[in-house]
């Protein structure tokens, strides 16, 4: 579940200075030398860093109705807005093998058919002269519909978000509509090598059939009916199943009489089963897809992470500052700095709130370098069990991490979507804290013992979407025996590309 | 005020008069434009440093060199860094000398000596191996993270280059310190090893992606005389022979104060923060203000292709070339784009995506690859499975056509215009994305007030203006497009035995 509340206008067509799969790579903890030299000033360490401001900011007000329902409120009178969010538990994760892709399709049909007094076209109108937006969509865990308008909007934008909740009309031309766009996306998903690189790490780590990254295919999203979508509808608009986190310029006690008057009426229903499953991560050994293409590898090192309540979890978020933070971390000196290997390197060790997470390391590098970039990273995990972490490097870590530490809610939509987050996870209120103190707490001799539990080069495979013919030296060097291809063929996908007739399977 | 009625404000007015009672601005004497606002609802802040320099400055045969220079900000300064200044300055100072001495064997046309190529490139590794000897590496950013900075990051377009980064606010004096620092005296240690890292750069954004590929070639065709027919990151052939000292000149030519405008927002008090920042960033050297390009596109006088026969889906692109941000009609353009393409209600949405089922997206957007200089007004759309791009011309032509014979209706333009306003306003809640729209509004219009005054010119679009615009700029001769056409990898038979649709 991961839910923002504004879009900012952001610039288009730069040059990022460097990212990872898609999110910026931050922090960095790791020091060579670092040692003062008497000739070299340090003018730095000079300036004075006053204490900082008090900050205590208000959680959220949290109010839990009659039948299970869960809301939290945040006022935030700087701007004449009001965002809103309805969170329902189930997910792509819990839906039928047979019909991958029902969830997505749900999200979208949701939306675009609208209510039964109100189609969604209309709606469009409606909201968007209005500046305002009512939108739903649907994830892996997790289903939500979401209202953002200005204040003087809120009565009638709410009116249409509860409307489109309790009165939803899934008509069978948005429907349609949603099966378009999903095939276009199921096709070019062979376009782009980074979305190769991440889906099949994914899919090495949990299984090609795993809930969690099994694909839709046009014959599952072709399965997938109307019927299908208000079942889907009726089995989590479920009180004891939402969450509703509101933000913005408002007063709570009118606010929370307007969702008890919304939803106080709704019956209790069955509780959403707590995810299950095995994970017992990747088959060891190479993995290669080969890309004609490209001149460039996606090397990934892959295993299994954990997850976020285990009690390792802070001395495991440490010793990840100091293996792949960002610019200081042992992963970036070494693959990026001091061996100019690649722009993009980073990953980690992965931990999610209610399934083990994934540990994926990863660097693009031109195809020459393909083996030379694996050994590098390999060599770089082995060491976090023979290279002693320094306390200097433990110091570094916690500096980063404690002193960014408030950027984690120095904002009150960070404060409710936090909140949110540990409610629908059913972590404590106070997790924050308690991660903060936990880290505070980490020692050297806690980052050996976990490094030593978790990090097990045994345990990992090497995947390589890249250019096969240029790679120069055989992927067998890297010493996990020969290499495994993975298909990619796209099932029922036209095989002339345009002009094929491919579109007719979604009619 | 006036400006933003028809809204109801929050208690704290988010209007220009609140704006400037919390704003302060300061040119130094040096030529550096500061703007501080205070925000002070967290003890955090975010700075936005916007230089008036980007890859279309790159002189002639160092395309890239911009985004090389920002790669090399993040390098350190004569004090961070470094083990030993003085001596690392000598070292780098004879890698200087060897790349220069083996970069003129390399690019001998006639009487190239592969032996001596050899024995200059020990030398030039050997020089390096030498300097490196006294860095530090990485501890510009070690010494930001570990002091709490967050977001860190800079971006090269062709127009600007942008540095950003937000910290607690106890961290301002640090924080000031070392941007000044790096601004005026950066280093260009391990340049060499830095310029492969952008070479890959180069490979996963351009080399090995098919829409960098088009888009690299689109651009190429669209241009002919100004420097926004290159890539930003530059060609390889270029990239890959970038020198220091080149660099080095693109900083002391681009990165004198008066080509820089910074913003902080966020928990500062402008009257105990001015002067300090004045004291940081009043120490650089003034230096003359660049000269402007004197490149102008001449018009385009036949409408050009290129087309891709790439193993990936098919794409369509159009781009037609209008001035540059300062035209009189620049918020025409924007009323253009939020019709064609804002959301669910978009012209082209209901056209290509809702109604014919053609494409999976499409929109039009101006500014493209810029907007200092006259950039492109482009349209794309994404083909849906058995659609070709040739379908998608001629669906955006339509839709062209009838923006150039009909008045856009009322509505649309109503919500133009609400939605505009709307968008500033969410904006200024934000610590970063104020900075950003503050510094670089100044360093546009030489006043940040113009983010709010913008909205009268939004206001007085009219319908006429519309079809004026649309009628002027969307023709034949002036229009430049790519397709990518789908065709199955060579030799699939052996590489990817039912590689169909790969």
């Amino acid at each position: 579940m991961s839910r923002s509340f504004r879009n900012l206008k952001r610039p288009v067509n730069r040059e990022a200075m460097f990212t990872l799969f898609g999110l910026p790579v931050l922090i960095a903890l790791f020091s060579l030398v670092q040692t003062a030299h008497a000739q070299q000033a340090q003018p730095w360490k000079q300036i004075p860093i006053p204490p900082l401001h008090p900050f205590h900011p208000e959680q959220p007000k949290r109010i839990e109705l009659k039948n299970g329902l869960v809301i939290l409120l945040e006022e935030d009178h700087e701007l004449p807005f009001i965002n809103g969010s309805i969170t329902m538990r189930g997910g792509s994760r819990d839906e039928a093998a047979n019909k991958a892709g029902l969830v997505d399709l749900y999200g979208d049909t949701w939306r675009t058919s609208g209510t039964s007094s109100k189609d969604g076209d209309a709606l469009d109108d409606l909201l968007e002269a209005k500046a305002a937006k009512v939108e739903t969509g649907g994830d892996v865990d997790s289903t939500a519909l979401s209202w953002s308008c200005l204040t003087k909007d809120e009565d009638q934008v709410f009116g249409i978000a509860v409307d489109l909740l309790k009165h939803p009309a899934f008509k069978d031309d948005k429907l349609m509509l949603a099966k378009q766009q999903a095939a276009a996306g199921i096709v070019r998903r062979n376009d782009d090598a980074s979305a190769i690189a991440a889906r099949e790490a994914a899919k090495l780590v949990y299984g090609p059939d795993s809930p969690y990254t099994r694909e839709p295919e046009l014959a599952t999203i072709k399965a997938v009916t109307l019927d299908d979508l208000k079942q889907w509808h009726d089995k989590t608009i479920v009180p004891n199943n939402m969450i509703i986190a509101v933000e913005g310029d408002f007063d709570s006690a009118t606010m929370e009489k307007a969702l008890r008057d919304a939803f106080e009426s709704l019956s209790r229903g069955t509780p959403w089963p707590k995810p299950s499953g095995e994970f017992p991560g990747p088959k060891p050994g190479t993995y290669i897809v080969d890309k004609t293409d490209v001149n460039q590898s996606n090397v990934s090192i892959v295993g299994m992470g954990t997850l976020r309540n285990n009690p390792d979890y802070f001395a495991l978020s440490v010793m990840n500052e100091i293996f792949s933070g960002g610019f200081s971390s042992r992963l970036f000196q070494d693959v990026r700095t001091k061996q100019g290997l690649a722009y993009a390197v980073g990953g980690g060790y992965g931990a999610d709130y209610d399934h083990p997470g994934m540990f994926r390391v990863g660097a693009g590098t031109k195809s020459a370098t393909t083996v030379k970039a694996a050994q590098a990273m390999l060599a770089e995990i082995g060491d976090l069990k023979t290279k002693p972490f320094t306390d200097e490097e433990l110091k570094r870590a916690k500096d980063q991490v404690l002193n960014s530490f408030i950027f984690k809610y120095d904002t009150k939509e960070k404060i409710l979507a936090a909140a949110a987050r540990l409610e629908f996870y059913g972590y404590p209120s106070d997790f924050l804290e308690k991660q903060r103190d936990g880290i505070e707490r980490v020692t050297t001799a806690d980052l050996e013992r976990v490094a030593k539990k978790y990090i097990d080069t045994s345990k990992l495979a090497v995947l390589v979407v890249g250019n096969q013919q240029e790679f120069g030296t055989p992927l067998t060097e890297i010493g996990m025996g020969a290499p495994h291809p993975i298909d990619i063929t796209i099932p029922g996908a036209p095989q002339q590309g345009p002009g094929a007739p491919g579109g007719e399977g979604e009619q | 005020m006036a400006l933003l009625c028809g809204l109801t404000l929050a208690a704290q007015a988010q209007d220009l008069a609140s704006f400037e009672k919390r704003i302060t601005t300061k040119v130094l004497p040096n030529g550096m434009t500061l703007i501080v606002c205070e925000r002070p609802e967290a003890p955090v802040f975010s700075y936005f440093t916007i230089v008036d320099a980007g890859d279309a400055n790159d002189p002639s045969g160092q395309s890239g060199i911009a985004h090389m220079f920002e790669h090399l900000a993040f390098k350190g300064t004569k004090d961070i860094g470094t083990t030993d200044y003085a001596s690392e300055k000598i070292a780098l100072d004879k890698v200087e000398q060897t790349y220069a001495a083996y970069d003129e064997e390399f690019r001998k046309r006639v009487g190239r000596d592969p032996e001596k190529l050899k024995t200059l490139h020990a030398a030039f590794e050997q020089a390096q191996a030498d300097a490196q000897k006294y860095v530090i590496p990485n501890q510009f950013t070690e010494i930001a993270e570990a002091n709490g900075a967050a977001g860190l990051n800079a971006q090269t377009g062709l127009d600007y280059t942008q540095y950003y980064w937000s910290m607690p606010s106890n961290r301002l004096q640090l924080w000031a310190y070392m941007e000044s620092d790096r601004i005026e005296n950066p280093v260009p240690r391990e340049f060499y090893k830095e310029r492969d890292v952008v070479m890959e750069e180069r490979r996963m954004r351009t080399d090995s992606n098919p829409i960098g590929r088009m888009v690299e070639q689109f651009l190429a065709t669209a241009y002919v005389a100004h420097p926004y027919h290159r890539p930003g990151v530059g060609w390889m052939s270029e990239l890959s022979q970038i020198s220091a000292t080149e660099a080095d000149a693109f900083h002391k030519k681009y990165y004198v104060p008066s080509n820089i405008v910074i913003a902080v927002v966020g928990d500062v008090k402008a009257d105990e923060a001015m002067p300090m920042l004045e004291k940081y960033f009043g120490q650089i050297p003034t230096g003359p203000k660049p000269e402007a390009m004197s490149t102008v596109e001449p018009p385009q006088i036949a409408e050009k292709s290129v087309t891709l026969k790439e193993q990936s889906q098919p794409f369509y692109l159009e781009g037609y070339h209008k001035p540059d941000y300062r035209d009189p009609d620049d918020a025409v353009y924007d009323a253009i784009q939020d019709i064609f393409s804002n959301g669910r209600t978009s012209r082209l949405y209901r056209s290509l995506v809702r109604d014919q089922q053609i494409a999976a997206a499409a929109a039009g957007f101006g500014g493209f690859p810029g907007d200092k200089y006259p950039g492109l007004f482009a349209f794309y759309a994404v083909p849906n499975p058995g659609h070709t791009p040739e379908e998608m011309r001629t669906a955006i032509h339509k839709e062209i056509d009838k923006l150039k014979t009909a008045d856009v209706t009322d509505d649309e333009l109503a919500m133009f215009k609400t939605r505009s306003r709307a968008d500033l306003l969410r904006g200024l809640g934000d610590n970063q994305g104020l900075a950003e729209q503050l510094a670089s509004y100044q360093l546009q219009y030489g006043d940040w007030r113009e983010l709010f005054n913008q909205l009268k010119k939004i206001d007085a679009v009219s319908k006429a203006d519309v079809r004026r615009v649309a009628n002027k700029t969307f023709v034949e001769t002036n229009r430049t497009y790519a397709m990518v056409q789908f065709q199955p990898p060579s030799g699939a038979g052996a590489q990817q035995p039912q590689g169909g649709a790969q």
